[in-house]
């Protein structure tokens, strides 16, 4: 690696007041072909170009990116990682990627600092005692680590959360995941980006892509507000504009794009170590390394492609968050955010080729893509150069729809929304 | 968020209505001679506009009627409001 990141080199350019550090990842204009283009340059795009060059020995490639590199979804996110999904099929998927994001750090030579501080699923009433334990018994059988907690062991892992049995919604228990936890997520998209880069791959930005042109069954090239690119495969990880993309392929997607919205809070001292997440009563909460409180908002009920949401959806999280932490009713919020999430029916992803010979499709992932996004790019790599699944992504093809074979996470896995 | 002119009660918070995604796909008239395809174009394929769409809305927390709403989804400006059975305003 060029610029190769350690003490030695860090000490090295200490010399020179760190002012020569080398560019991270070049600015690359498009050639006028590539073997595969990938459209979306977010955490998922950028690795799926990290692995078809690193484990399938593709070179020639392209991501294009019509803003600059993580500036959707990815910077977005509340970069919560967790497997503790109820299905087999999902559990596979993703725990594959938590375990990619164990080493992840060592891999990409830079620190994406992936901390495992553990995710907790409370539970409020009986039938989501009933739900977390039957999840519990489901993740040990899939070799996840996972335990239940009753109400003082909830209290003990987090203090400051009201276990008073007099609240509207009392803690009656949770599940704990200790391998769970967050990182940072635009450290993932610039590692991928990185590592990607030093391949050979064309990371090319403020590049929009308007058209997507075929011969007949198959793809030749899209074109793009730089100019027309020719290509025999193309990858799209396009998040909410998926099926902007697909629209201009002349396909379908089962998808429906929504806001899902997120705010922080002004930075304070260590308060809460670990991440807690409310199904029921639609409250998650973690602390960044900056101190900021991170708070995940529920998705509005319309379509849209606005990128902010409605005040009501913020104002329905905090009051369950100040209910729960009676410690935050001060705290003021410092910024509030919303990204474009696309939707399945059924609350899972697709990773899958098409009807169209060579173009293939990652979307689908709703609202918990980050965690999942070093297993979507190996997953969606292996389906691009293969032209078939991996045996992990076989069951979130696109066909499902058609057999009726869904992998229905909507509600069952320790979701949020 | 923004303002729905309810057809029914005149102009409300959108947070008083419900969602009912795309307008105007058409119930088959003969369900049982489906094929999978054609079915799971009707159940779950969507067009998913990034622009001008046609959509279902429910005053849920009013007078509980279902309407049709055109609506900009780019920007969540609203086009036109035209009650069910009657054809879009606008192209």
């Amino acid at each position: 690696m060029i610029n190769k990141y350690s003490i030695f080199s860090l000490i090295k350019n200490a010399f020179s007041n760190h002012e020569n550090w080398g560019k991270a990842w070049k600015d690359a204009e498009p050639k006028k072909e590539y073997d595969v283009i990938i459209i979306g340059g977010g955490g998922h795009g950028l690795a799926t170009a990290y692995y078809l060059a690193k484990k399938h020995n593709i070179k020639n490639i392209a991501v294009v990116e019509k803003g600059w590199i993580g500036g959707g979804n990815t910077g977005r996110n509340t970069t919560i990682i967790r497997s503790n999904y109820l299905w087999d099929a999902s559990a596979g998927l993703y725990d594959h990627a938590l375990k990619l994001w164990e080493g992840l750090s060592q891999e990409l030579n830079y620190n994406v600092m992936f901390s495992q501080r553990g995710v907790m699923n409370l539970a409020h009433n009986l039938q989501d005692v009933r739900d977390l334990k039957r999840r519990t018994h489901a993740n040990r059988l899939n070799g996840i680590d996972a335990v239940y907690l009753n109400t003082e062991e909830v209290k003990k892992f987090c203090p400051i959360i009201n276990t008073s049995p007099k609240i509207r919604y009392p803690v009656l228990g949770g599940t704990l995941q200790k391998r769970a936890g967050t990182a940072r997520h635009d450290a993932v998209a610039w590692g991928y980006a990185r590592g990607a880069d030093e391949m050979g791959v064309d990371i090319i930005q403020n590049c929009e892509v308007k058209g997507v042109k075929r011969n007949g069954d198959s793809v030749e090239g899209i074109e793009t507000t730089k100019g027309f690119i020719k290509t025999n495969k193309i990858g799209v990880v396009a998040a909410g504009h998926s099926s902007v993309i697909a629209n201009m392929a002349g396909l379908k997607l089962p998808l429906e794009s929504k806001p899902l919205q997120a705010l922080v809070s002004e930075p304070v001292k260590p308060i809460i170590d670990t991440v807690v997440m409310s199904n029921a009563v639609h409250a998650y909460v973690s602390q960044s390394d900056k101190g900021e409180l991170v708070i995940g908002a529920g998705t509005d009920d319309y379509i849209s492609y606005s990128q902010k949401g409605s005040h009501d959806i913020v104002e329905g999280t905090l009051n369950a968050i100040l209910e729960l932490y009676p410690i935050f009713s001060r705290m003021r919020m410092l910024r509030q955010w919303g990204g474009i999430v696309d939707i399945c029916p059924d609350a899972s992803p697709i990773i899958s080729k098409t009807s169209i010979k060579g173009l293939y499709f990652n979307c689908g992932w709703g609202t918990g893509g980050f965690k999942a996004t070093p297993g979507s790019g190996d997953l969606f790599a292996h389906t691009i150069a293969n032209n078939e699944p991996h045996k992990l992504n076989a069951a979130f093809n696109i066909n499902r729809f058609v057999s009726g074979d869904l992998v229905d996470e909507h509600g069952a896995a320790a979701v949020a929304h | 968020m923004f303002i729905i002119n309810c057809p029914f009660c005149g102009e409300r918070e959108q947070s008083e209505f419900k969602a009912g995604g795309e307008a105007h796909i058409i119930r088959p008239k003969q369900p049982t001679e489906l094929s999978d395809d054609q079915w799971a174009e009707y159940l779950f394929m969507r067009k998913n506009i990034k622009g001008i769409q046609f959509e279902r809305w429910n005053h849920a927390h009013g007078c509980r009627k279902w309407f049709n709403l055109v609506r900009d989804t780019s920007n969540d400006e609203i086009k036109a409001v035209y009650k069910m059975g009657e054809k879009p305003p606008i192209k």
